[in-house]
């Protein structure tokens, strides 16, 4: 019997745009699949809708440009634009938003600069912030979690509302609806009440919004996956996470009743979802090490300020569009010392 | 100089030159106050009106000015005419000067101004430099009702609100509505929409111009013979 014998180098297949991209997809399975167990189908519709409308803005652009549409298409970079906006947005998002957030990401954001690898923003996240700001009532219309949720919405019902605005019978637009436990929070401390009278309410879990700090763990677990598969590095999300931890706690110290504790911060909004899906966005993020730790750190940093000072309920998308301003910049001041060079002299 | 034309002054100051599209010129007041087509209007008017004037006197002016100290005799030329305009804005159109605010008094800082004055009233007579300075002006305020009015329009859903302002009560009628249920888009009325606006109608005009140049020679031939292909290219 004879057996195949492979000769060196004994390497894994190359790695490419469309393998990352994919992986980078499966990761988010875990996190997405428990938004939908907690915020209904929602999520699934506004998944498939946006995904539809980025192939087709990007098939439009790539013909408008006249480069070759499939090989882009095949490379998943506008899918998962698609399926991070996706998860960012309210589950009820009227389908005519969604539309034209994807079509600002892809079209504005991402091939007017020339397509995947040149655009300096995050387009899921510049989309998002076009929305919150233009619409900032449908952009907060969150559901409450499963446990709380006293009309859940069959997944007809839910397409019903996306594509056509009509509510199920009986039902109004504040009973369906919900702040979310970062907007409850922040709205409560404005009119000057305590933290811990605030967590009484049925809203809270153990460190965040009920549900959300679920959602927050099942993001956590396809991060850890990606930085097994070295898809992306630790320093980001580590130096993300760990100065917004910081500076909470710094706060929370110095005034427990007027700043919530530090894995509050972690465990609501999106914070899980951008240390590891997006501020890790090899495009827009920065490319050396240590420029990665100070651009973690300061995403942390701007987390916190706009959380606590900012008028808008959730702070990772300005954070990160903030520090995507600056990544080029960051760049520039941590070049490595290349191996065998001296470093700059100081006498 | 010998070889402008008045067509071409014009055309210059119209397209090939516009002080907002190419020059990129007195972006100040081009981004900050048109968020409608009315407010537009009214500065790019007041513009026109202080470019024209200040071309004039500057080249009136020019073989009496030492070149030492020619910017500074510029500004303050320009100055005056500002303060001029202002004032009777502030008599004929208090609404709208009220609207506009200090972006009137910052006409004096329009490069677009000084710059005219520097590249082309200092050096030529009085009729070019009153048609450049008109032509400038009247680019510019195309520009900007253009921009104003796609912002109000994607923004707002109204297209010339508020043209009582400047035309009087008659004009309260003029406003066109896109219709109640229309949800603006709220950041086209913000600055950062200032910034997408131009940047897509840089991007119309550089496209109109390639266009332009590509269909040149095609049209001169199909003007020989072919009517047909001329129309098809």
């Amino acid at each position: 019997m004879q057996f195949t014998t492979i000769t060196s180098p004994h390497s894994d297949r190359p790695n490419s745009v469309s393998r990352t991209m994919l992986l980078v997809i499966l990761a988010l399975i875990p996190g997405a699949a428990a938004m939908i167990w907690y915020f209904g189908w929602g999520i699934l519709i506004n998944m498939l809708l946006a995904s539809f409308t980025a192939v087709v803005c990007e098939a439009i652009a790539l013909r408008l440009r006249k480069r070759p549409i499939v090989p882009v298409i095949g490379d998943f970079s506008a899918v998962l634009t698609a399926l991070l906006f996706a998860v960012a947005v309210p589950p009820l998002l009227p389908w005519w938003l969604t539309v034209i957030g994807i079509a600002f990401a892809i079209l504005l954001v991402k091939q007017i600069y020339g397509g995947l690898g040149y655009n300096p923003f995050n387009p899921a996240m510049a989309a998002y912030v076009l929305l919150l700001v233009s619409y900032p009532v449908q952009m907060t219309s969150w559901l409450p979690p499963e446990m709380l949720n006293e009309h859940p919405l069959t997944l007809l019902q839910s397409a019903m509302v996306i594509f056509t605005g009509t509510l199920p019978g009986g039902l109004s637009w504040d009973a369906l609806t919900m702040a979310t436990p970062l907007d409850s929070m922040f709205t409560q401390l404005d009119q000057s009440k305590m933290v811990s009278e605030i967590l009484m309410s049925p809203l809270w879990g153990d460190f965040g919004g009920r549900g959300w700090e679920w959602v927050g763990n099942w993001y956590l677990l396809g991060g850890l996956f990606l930085l097994y598969k070295r898809i992306i590095s630790w320093h980001i999300p580590v130096s993300m996470l760990g100065s917004l931890l910081f500076f909470a706690m710094l706060f929370h110290f110095l005034d427990q009743e007027a700043y919530p504790f530090g894995m509050f911060h972690i465990f609501t909004g999106g914070t899980i979802l951008g240390a590891f899906f997006i501020a890790t966005d090899p495009v827009s993020a920065c490319t050396t090490k240590k420029g990665q730790l100070v651009y973690g750190a300061c995403i942390g940093l701007m987390v916190f300020v706009i959380r606590t000072w900012g008028g808008y309920p959730d702070a990772v998308a300005f954070a990160v569009l903030l520090l995507n301003m600056a990544a080029p910049t960051i760049d520039y001041y941590t070049q490595p010392r290349t191996f065998g060079h001296q470093g700059a002299r100081r006498d | 100089m010998s070889n402008t034309g008045y067509g071409k002054l014009i055309k210059d100051g119209l397209w090939s030159n516009n002080q907002a599209l190419v020059a990129l010129l007195g972006l100040c007041p081009l981004l900050a106050v048109t968020n409608s087509a009315i407010n537009g209007l009214g500065l790019g008017i007041a513009t026109t009106a202080v470019l024209v004037m200040s071309n004039a006197t500057v080249s009136l002016i020019r073989n009496l000015v030492r070149p030492e100290v020619r910017l500074p005799v510029f500004v303050l030329v320009i100055a005056s005419f500002v303060t001029a305009v202002e004032l009777s804005m502030n008599a004929w159109f208090f609404e709208l000067y009220k609207v506009l605010g200090i972006f009137i008094p910052l006409i004096v800082t329009n490069c677009a101004i000084i710059g005219r004055a520097e590249a082309f009233a200092s050096k030529n007579h009085l009729a070019p430099a009153i048609i450049d300075g008109l032509a400038m002006g009247l680019g510019f305020t195309c520009a900007l009702t253009a921009l104003g009015s796609l912002r109000e329009l994607i923004g707002l859903g109204t297209l010339f609100s508020q043209a009582d302002l400047m035309f009087g009560p008659i004009a309260s009628e003029w406003t066109i509505s896109l219709g109640a249920n229309f949800k603006g888009m709220l950041i086209a009325i913000l600055p950062p929409g200032a910034f997408l606006g131009l940047g897509l109608m840089i991007a119309l005009k550089n496209i109109i111009d390639k266009r332009l140049t590509k269909k040149k020679p095609v049209a001169v031939t199909a003007a020989d013979g072919d009517l047909e292909a001329g129309t098809t290219a």
